[in-house]
């Protein structure tokens, strides 16, 4: 019986948190994976694999994006940020993270980095949002422990602080 | 949930791209990705080859005209949807977009692979059919123009040949005196919906002259049926064509209960809409 053929591995360099990976990787390879195993970036939670569940969600040229909907090799032309971008200088907590630590956002926390990166988006577009427009903004995101409900307020609480650092 | 293996090539050029696509008849186009993925993942498909269209040039256009709306095969759905002049021109398109999927998915799934992806639990789909749109495709035998009347073969099945990319699609403008609507029932907003409806009635002097119905997940293909000589029931006239199935998210008979519900509800917004923009077109033309 012959080996079989070892699949064809891509250089591919990403632009990552201002910093570049140069990465092998076959074609097959997911961004949510190569984020986690090539790059060493384990913030990044894979859920469902499918898009359902939002915790892989990464940004994309600052919009929120799947990164198990997407391949590394098509990941070239892009500054991508993951959760452990958002945190600022000296380690200070971003607004987002604060309001998290602040209003009990997350109980088991694997879902979070989906939330965190999904609400640094959406208070770009939407510094001051509505209650209804919280929800909405969080809609393609699953908790199985919180309810939300402390989610809801800390999207809230973090366009407060936004406001209050600025 | 891995893909199975493949082979990647990300061409700079349409003519590579073909050229890839006719030489390798197990190659898939890959674009925004946001319904191929999963279906890697799940392997419920295995391209031996994707090909991936997102280095191509000048496809990312949304262009709105009197005629109508212009989208390139790598405008984003968000990038539709935020264009308000798209929405000027044609008001379903955003009526629409707002429900397919959740922004996430938008930021990255294209308009015009939602069409050739062909699934009749999509918006877009039916969009298209409902405007009597079309979607142009081209391949290393030449471009064409496939109207929506022609494009849905099946289940997540379109009528395009295995080496055509599409590379546009064409929504029609709203003609003067014409309105339309939609709505949807899904589980979370921004799920798959159960039902959705979308209506197009063109009226003159406020009567209606022509009235239209688009569905979506309650039958193989996106349908549309036509109930202008249907407006005294126009639910039962589409129930005769609709094939609502039971699957995990809904019974059949749900199914049908919705349609009964949203029909006249779309109708009559879909009038309503019409008679104001008629009214506001009189108005604009005394002043």
């Amino acid at each position: 019986m012959s080996a079989p053929t070892p699949e064809e591995l891509h250089d591919v360099r990403l632009h990552v948190n201002g910093s570049v990976h140069e990465v092998q990787v076959p074609a097959r390879r997911l961004l949510s994976d190569a984020l986690r195993h090539d790059c060493g970036l384990t913030g990044t939670h894979v859920g469902c694999e499918h898009g359902v569940c939002g915790a892989c969600t990464v940004l994309v040229d600052g919009a929120p994006v799947r990164s198990c909907l997407m391949f590394a090799v098509s990941a070239v032309d892009a500054e991508i940020t993951t959760v452990e971008g958002l945190t600022e200088a000296e380690d200070t907590l971003s607004p987002v993270q604060q309001a998290f630590s602040d209003c009990h956002g997350l109980q088991c926390g694997f879902c979070t980095p989906g939330f965190l990166t999904t609400i640094t988006a959406g208070l770009k577009d939407n510094p001051d949002p509505t209650e209804d427009e919280a929800r909405e903004m969080i809609a393609g995101n699953l908790c199985r422990c919180t309810g939300y409900q402390n989610i809801v307020k800390s999207v809230l609480r973090a366009a407060e602080i936004e406001r209050e650092r600025a | 949930m891995k893909p199975a293996p493949f082979a990647f090539l990300r061409p700079a050029t349409l003519e590579e791209a073909l050229a890839a696509l006719a030489g390798e008849p197990g190659a898939k186009v890959l674009a925004g990705g946001q319904s191929l993925v999963p279906l890697l993942s799940m392997r419920l498909a295995a391209p031996s080859m994707l090909i991936d269209i997102n280095a191509l040039p000048d496809l990312g256009h949304v262009t709105p005209d009197a005629t109508g709306v212009r989208v390139g095969a790598l405008a984003r759905h968000a990038h539709v949807l935020a264009s308000a002049e798209a929405a000027e021109v044609q008001p379903l398109l955003a009526l629409a977009l707002s429900h397919v999927a959740h922004p996430t998915i938008r930021n990255r799934g294209t308009t015009v692979g939602s069409l050739v992806h062909a699934d009749a639990a999509a918006e877009m789909p039916m969009v298209l059919r409902l405007l009597e749109g079309s979607v142009d495709v081209e391949s290393v035998r030449g471009r064409r123009t496939v109207p929506a009347g022609e494009l849905f073969a099946g289940p997540l099945e379109s009528t395009l040949a295995h080496d055509e990319i599409a590379v546009e699609a064409f929504f029609p403008a709203l003609p003067a005196g014409a309105g339309v609507a939609f709505q949807e029932i899904a589980r979370r907003h921004g799920d798959y919906a159960l039902v959705g409806v979308a209506a197009l009635v063109e009226t003159d002097g406020g009567e209606v002259t022509r009235a239209r119905l688009g569905y979506v997940s309650v039958s193989d293909v996106p349908v549309v049926v036509d109930v202008t000589d249907a407006l005294d029931d126009p639910a039962a006239a589409a129930l005769a064509e609709l094939e609502p199935a039971d699957d995990i998210h809904a019974t059949a008979a749900y199914r049908a209960h919705l349609v009964k519900v949203l029909t006249p509800r779309v109708l009559a917004d879909a009038v309503h809409h019409a008679r104001q923009r008629s009214a506001q077109k009189d108005e604009k033309d005394m002043a």
